[in-house]
């Protein structure tokens, strides 16, 4: 071997010459240049056997019939085959003793809190507290019963929910047409009262009288509500509508008539427990 | 301007093939036992065993990804503890720059896994194919019978260690001796054999072809080492103003140099350390030992080719005394990288020891900020997780200070204490609730420190938030 011409650093120049600037010529490794050939094929291979040129509708589907949703689809599925067994053992479980279980409870919480997600958070909103008209679920007032048992009903049956005879059900009339304009006036003072919010002493007396003979029979002789109606609890700080006097005399005059789908239809009884659980433990369960 | 008009011999430059000499000499010797060591501590360290109780893996070195832990001996790593990783890998940043600011590429020479692992391969080749001169010939003959046997005995020999090499990296992610059982049995999961897979085919091809393609083109390394060098750094150098004029010892030339390849035959990157300090050249410093070798045997002293720093070389050219070593390598550089290394160090080893066996933290929930309760109290919810560290399940009891009478709750139990598996995190919602009419219902935000505590060690930790009241 003899000791090569080139030294290192000078590799020699590539012939091109700007204005005196030469560039050096240091060869790329062919490797290099394979790899890159390789990578081109790689490349053409992939768009022939995976979704890639982009047509006027949709794109090439690729020869291996690839899809990121079936994927997921099948994930979804495998997922929902391993979760058969701790499905059938909340089913076999009665609502209360799932508490005891903390796998069970773990499952159902983090199953619920998905669902609630999914199907719930649109009306009831992302932390549950709900919206106007839209009962928030993490306190302790409920309008048709806080227990597990009454809430997996409620949401499988729903409220107001005309195709589903079971439903929750009651309607509240729209004094408007029943009651003079004074007193409505004095039956919202008298509602006030109740709710220990500032009032008319006087008119709120008489409102009383009004209270007794067309409200009690629901929301019972002291304002307390009845869940069973599902009459709400007059004489807390919570309010469905709102309490002041505007929305509570419109309320009076029109009524309301709030409606939840009854989800039996599309959840199964699982899933349906799962957001029992749920919305239980989030701060309001009884 | 056309490409008719190169100069330079093509765009594109062949691999050159390289038949590394055998060597014998002191350095050869301490790669030999840094291979070795190397190596071992590779292939061997997943299977040490470390009892560290019923609940938790007796594997001595395990990166436990699913559940999220790092286990070193008697040290476990949580996922929040990321720092100590982040600080020993910023240790080895900077120790690596201290190494090469003192010593020039001493990591790629000796200890890069691209290197050992291409001495292993090159001395398979040795083994089988013969030395250099042998292996030339091989390289040069026809593709008979007998090259035919040579190749592939070599390359079942290397595929062998690449499949050993890529076998044992996941052996740091699992327990060693149940994915040992797996992989044979066909039951190890297929990221297990995914990452052998790819692992044996990097092995055998950086190990067995591309060898110094992967230091000269691949690795960053070499791009950053101008920047760590200096003119104090002690590398491999060949002192031309004793060697040159080179030439045959008859030739009667004044250098000590007999230009006699040896230094550029048993160089595994093919290069000629006369040409200077180059990019190619890892410092492994077989050079040193061949020119020794050879001078020893001429009568000449050793060390034409030596450690040695550019400072040196330009004093020895004025016919000065090189300084000793210890000056090179204890100078303001380098005591700068190693107070900083070993300030990082101290810094993790003192948190190592310091860190809690209890921990909380505290994250309100803030969807919504508040609930008014029927009574017309205010209250929070906090989303609390406790963290237990021992191996063991302890009993944590929650409990709030604050300026304001608040009263605290947990969800689904109406006491104030919860049971902590053992070496888990345990989520809890916790209520903080203010009575009607009390001054943080009103007030934007109170002040809340969260407690926990266990009630047999008096273990404590806390953690402050804030109590969102109806103002705005």
């Amino acid at each position: 071997m003899s000791r090569k011409e080139k030294k290192p650093t000078d590799p020699g120049t590539t012939g091109h010459s700007w204005d005196g600037i030469e560039e050096l010529n240091n060869p790329l490794p062919r490797w290099w240049l394979w790899t890159f050939y390789a990578t081109i094929i790689w490349g053409i291979g992939y768009t022939i056997l995976y979704p890639a040129w982009p047509l006027i509708t949709g794109a090439t589907p690729g020869l291996l019939g690839y899809s990121s949703r079936q994927e997921v689809r099948a994930e979804i599925a495998d997922v929902s085959a391993a979760n058969a067994a701790i499905d059938a053992r909340l089913m076999a479980t009665d609502l209360a003793g799932v508490a005891k279980d903390p796998a069970l409870q773990r499952y159902a919480t983090a199953g619920g809190g998905a669902l609630f997600k999914t199907y719930c958070a649109q009306c009831h909103g992302s932390g549950a507290a709900g919206n106007v008209g839209y009962p928030n679920l993490l306190d302790d007032d409920w309008l048709w019963g806080g227990t597990l048992a009454d809430i997996n009903t409620t949401i499988a049956h729903g409220v107001r929910w005309d195709q589903d005879p079971d439903t929750r059900y009651s309607q509240m009339p729209a004094f408007g047409d029943i009651l003079t304009k004074p007193e409505i006036t004095q039956v919202v003072e008298y509602v006030r009262a109740l709710s220990g919010q500032e009032n008319d002493a006087a008119l709120a007396d008489k409102g009383k009288v009004v209270f007794g003979d067309n409200c009690a029979a629901c929301h019972g002789e002291k304002g307390k509500g009845n869940q069973s109606l599902g009459a709400p609890n007059l004489t807390d700080p919570i309010w469905l509508y709102g309490g002041d006097r505007k929305t509570l005399t419109a309320t009076v005059e029109k009524a309301r008539y709030g409606i939840m789908p009854a989800w039996s239809s599309r959840l199964d009884p699982s899933q349906i427990r799962q957001l029992a659980i749920y919305v239980h433990q989030l701060g309001g369960g009884q | 301007m056309s490409v008719e008009q190169n100069t330079g011999g093509g765009l594109y430059a062949p691999q050159e093939p390289i038949f590394p000499r055998r060597v014998k000499g002191t350095f050869r010797n301490l790669k030999w036992w840094i291979m070795g060591v190397t190596l071992m501590i590779y292939y061997l360290a997943p299977w040490i065993r470390w009892d560290r109780g019923a609940h938790m893996p007796d594997q001595a070195i395990l990166i436990d990804l699913a559940h999220r832990r790092f286990f070193f001996f008697m040290i476990e790593i949580w996922p929040h503890e990321f720092y100590f990783i982040a600080g020993l890998l910023i240790m080895a940043g900077i120790g690596l720059f201290l190494f090469t600011s003192a010593l020039g590429r001493v990591w790629c020479g000796y200890t890069c896994p691209q290197t050992v692992w291409t001495d292993l391969f090159v001395l398979v080749e040795r083994w089988i194919e013969g030395d250099r001169n042998a292996r030339v010939r091989l390289w040069r003959a026809k593709w008979d019978a007998r090259k035919w046997r040579l190749r592939l005995t070599k390359w079942l020999v290397w595929l062998l260690i690449a499949v050993a090499t890529g076998g044992a990296w996941v052996f740091y992610f699992a327990d060693a001796p149940t994915l040992f059982h797996d992989l044979f049995t066909g039951q190890a999961a297929f990221v297990a054999y995914g990452a052998i897979a790819v692992l044996t085919g990097t092995t055998f091809v950086f190990g067995g072809f591309m060898r110094e393609q992967v230091c000269i083109y691949m690795c960053p390394w070499p791009r950053i080492q101008a920047a760590m060098m200096d003119e104090e750094t002690l590398t491999v150098t060949y002192r031309d103003h004793r060697g040159e004029p080179r030439g045959k010892k008859h030739e009667n030339t004044t250098g000590d140099c007999i230009d006699c390849m040896a230094c550029v035959n048993v160089c595994p990157m093919g290069i000629d350390i006369r040409d200077g300090q180059q990019l190619e050249c890892i410092t492994c410093a077989l050079c040193i030992d061949a020119c020794d070798d050879v001078m020893t045997r001429i009568g000449k002293p050793r060390g034409l080719i030596d450690y040695c720093t550019l400072s040196d070389q330009e004093r020895e050219r004025q016919g000065g005394a090189p300084r000793p070593a210890w000056r090179h390598i204890f100078r303001v550089r380098t005591m700068i990288y190693t107070a900083i290394w070993g300030g990082i160090g101290v810094f993790l080893i003192a948190a190592l020891f310091l860190r809690p066996e209890i921990d909380i933290s505290v994250a309100p929930v803030r969807s919504p900020l508040y609930v008014t309760m029927s009574d017309g109290s205010i209250r929070n919810a906090y989303e609390v997780r406790l963290r237990n560290k021992r191996n063991e399940p302890r009993v944590f009891h929650l409990s709030i200070t604050a300026a304001d009478p608040l009263r605290i709750s947990l969800e689904g139990t109406a006491q104030l204490h919860v049971t902590v598996p053992p070496d888990q995190t345990f989520e809890q919602r916790v209520y903080v609730t203010a009575r009607p009419g009390s001054p943080a219902t009103e007030k934007a935000q109170t002040d809340v420190r969260f407690w926990v505590e266990d009630l047999t060690s008096r273990d404590r930790a806390y953690t402050d938030s804030v109590f969102h009241g109806r103002a705005r």
